[in-house]
């Protein structure tokens, strides 16, 4: 029992270790997801910043929570391409006949991701200091804030994982990957105040996660109240989570068909 | 239909290695609507060479998907180590290596890397996995690309690193499909001495080959599968035995002029289905008595003065048999299928 409760970590110990070579190593995924968020930080700091109407709050200290919940979330969607990639190149087939844990394939995939998305969040952090960007609430909000995000993250990453295991080819990962997110990122208060919004969109808008998650950590970074968004985020990662991962087991399973 | 028929297996050899055995019953399988494997019956003893023969599209992979508990058949069983594919694909996981008819390496790691990542998947443990990547890496002569990625290897580079991922955990049972396909004739070679030095050290090998000179140059026990159905098997001789048709004796006269006096002093110790062709100067016949009639031969054709050019035993091929037994011809050009998605069915 023990035995192979360690086997089970140390299988997806070794399958993440695989993913995270991949993407030290192939410089478009991790090297270019940093770039384009930098430049889009950066871009919308200078660009914008004089011009969007903040009330009164920095531009930077309005954007950079909204930024780091962003890079996360485009992050999410190389995860689907990976699992497809490997699904196509029959490296599958070889980790189905080997005696590892059933569940190492796609968690060693989401650990790997995890690990991926703090590198990129405290990057972002970085230059966002270097910008002028505050944690205006201290050290232990600040923390929560960036797990939060990151927790946020691994709920996406079950969605990209069954989908990159659920999808016929590489190409229709990189696009299934990927559409679902933009409704998600701009129809939200990352970008603009809901109440600008037509009435319809308000509606998509209040119960879209990205809202409350961005609310959370908007608040903890600038020290106001949380008010109920913590509590929606948490069951929204948690509902993601509890639906997504068993799919994407039952998926794995049916490869077998 | 993929019963024997008249072909006994090699229930007399040793039982050394008492689990190594792979057993088939009944076993199905459909996509969709094409029929893979019709029902296949199959008994595989242990520290042997097995060779499940066919042309492209005659079920093999997806018989060595069903055995290695990648794919599940719709009806039948299979038992592979004493292990049941569906109920206990974990156990059958343990005592088996797999490659698969593409290579299957992640281009991102190293030759090293790989080898030592499927060790640490066996469960062998940090050190154990990095021994046996180095020991590997050597003897497929791999040693000096071990540290370069993958992705730079070469087709046949690729091929062995595939092959050396299969014997990492010294697997009791090895399948291989469709091992030397698109290998160079050395490494083909080579390869055909690893196969054999597994088969000494006990432990089996399943290999499916659309060549019917490898399955007859290493393989102890021969399957033909045909349709998704076991059509024949037995080792290599009983096949040609059985079905692929006899011996012959052929020769070349020295001068073809000769040929009607040859041709009479044969008939006394050949057969009455004499084959002549008169423009060669070439006379065959059956010889099921394989050497013995050679002597004959010389001998009657020198008591009436007739000079031979040429004179050989021509033992009957594994073509002949398939030949005989599906009536086409089994080598046709290696499988292009690209779209490898397991379970797009
Ligand atoms: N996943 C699949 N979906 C649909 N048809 C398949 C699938 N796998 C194999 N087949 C079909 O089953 C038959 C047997 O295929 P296969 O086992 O790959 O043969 P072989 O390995 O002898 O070339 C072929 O007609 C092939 O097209
Ligand atoms: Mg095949």
């Amino acid at each position: 029992m023990l035995k192979s409760l360690l086997e089970t970590i140390s299988d997806i110990g070794v399958m993440s270790q695989r993913d995270i070579r991949r993407y030290f190593r192939l410089p478009q995924l991790l090297i270019t997801n940093v770039i384009l968020n930098v430049v889009l930080l950066l871009l919308f700091n200078y660009v914008f910043g004089g011009a969007i109407q903040t009330g009164g709050v920095d531009y930077i200290q309005y954007f950079l929570p909204g930024f780091l919940v962003q890079s996360v979330v485009f992050g999410s969607t190389q995860t689907s391409v990976g699992i497809s990639e490997d699904l196509s190149k029959g490296l599958i087939d070889r980790f189905r006949s080997l005696p590892m844990a059933r569940a190492a394939f796609l968690s060693g995939r989401v650990v790997a991701d995890t690990l991926r998305y703090l590198i990129l969040v405290i990057l972002m952090i970085a230059v966002g200091y270097a910008a002028g960007f505050r944690f205006q609430g201290g050290f232990f909000p600040a923390f929560a804030g960036v797990w939060l995000i990151i927790l946020f993250g691994i709920a996406l990453t079950w969605v990209g994982v069954f989908i990159g295991i659920s999808v016929k080819d590489v190409e229709t990962a990189q696009v299934a990957g990927f559409v679902w997110v933009f409704p998600l990122v701009f129809a939200s208060s990352l970008y603009v105040p809901i109440e600008t919004m037509p009435s319809w969109l308000q509606a998509f808008a209040n119960i879209n996660p990205v809202t409350p998650m961005v609310d959370t950590i908007r608040a903890l970074s600038w020290g106001t109240s949380i008010s109920s968004s913590l509590w929606k985020i948490l069951v929204w990662d948690l509902g993601i989570i509890l639906v997504c991962l068993p799919l994407a087991l039952r998926r794995y399973r049916l490869l077998a068909q | 239909m993929d019963e024997a028929i008249g072909v006994t297996t090699q229930s007399d050899s040793e039982n050394t290695c008492p689990n190594a055995f792979i057993e088939v019953a009944n076993v199905a399988k459909t996509f969709g609507k094409v029929r893979a494997l019709a029902g296949v019956n199959l008994e595989v003893e242990p520290g042997i060479v097995f060779a499940l023969l066919g042309p492209n599209g005659s079920g093999k992979t997806t018989l060595v998907k069903v055995l290695t508990t990648l794919l599940r058949p719709d009806t039948g069983t299979a038992k592979v180590g004493g292990f049941d594919v569906i109920g206990q694909a974990r156990e059958v996981r343990n005592v088996i290596g797999l490659a698969g008819q593409y290579p299957a390496v992640d281009e991102n790691l190293t030759g090293r890397e790989n080898l030592e990542m499927i060790g640490r998947l066996y469960h062998l443990g940090r050190g154990r996995a990095r021994d046996r990547a180095a020991e590997l890496l050597d003897s497929f002569d791999l040693s000096d690309a071990a540290n370069r990625r993958a992705r730079t290897y070469s087709g046949g580079m690729r091929r062995r690193l595939d092959l050396a991922a299969a014997l990492v955990a010294s697997p009791p049972i090895l399948f291989l499909d469709e091992p030397t396909t698109g290998l160079d004739p050395r490494s083909r070679l080579n390869l055909w001495e690893i196969i054999k030095d597994q088969a000494k050290q006990c432990n089996s090998v399943f290999l499916t080959t659309q060549y019917l000179e490898e399955a007859d140059r290493l393989a102890d026990y021969i399957a033909i599968i045909d349709n998704g159905a076991i059509i024949q098997k037995g080792t290599s001789q009983e096949l040609k035995d059985c079905c692929g048709g006899e011996t012959h004796v052929k020769m070349r006269l020295a001068d073809r002029t000769q040929m009607q006096k040859a041709f009479e002093a044969l008939g006394a110790i050949a057969p009455e289905n004499m084959y002549q062709n008169p423009e060669m100067g070439e006379i065959s016949f059956p010889a099921p008595d394989g050497t013995a009639v050679l002597s004959a031969v010389v001998r009657s054709l020198d008591a009436v003065g007739v000079e031979l050019a040429e004179l050989s035993l021509k033992e009957p091929t594994l073509d002949d048999v398939f030949l005989a037994i599906t009536g086409h011809v089994a080598e046709e050009g290696p499988d292009t299928k690209t779209d490898m998605k397991s379970g797009s069915g």
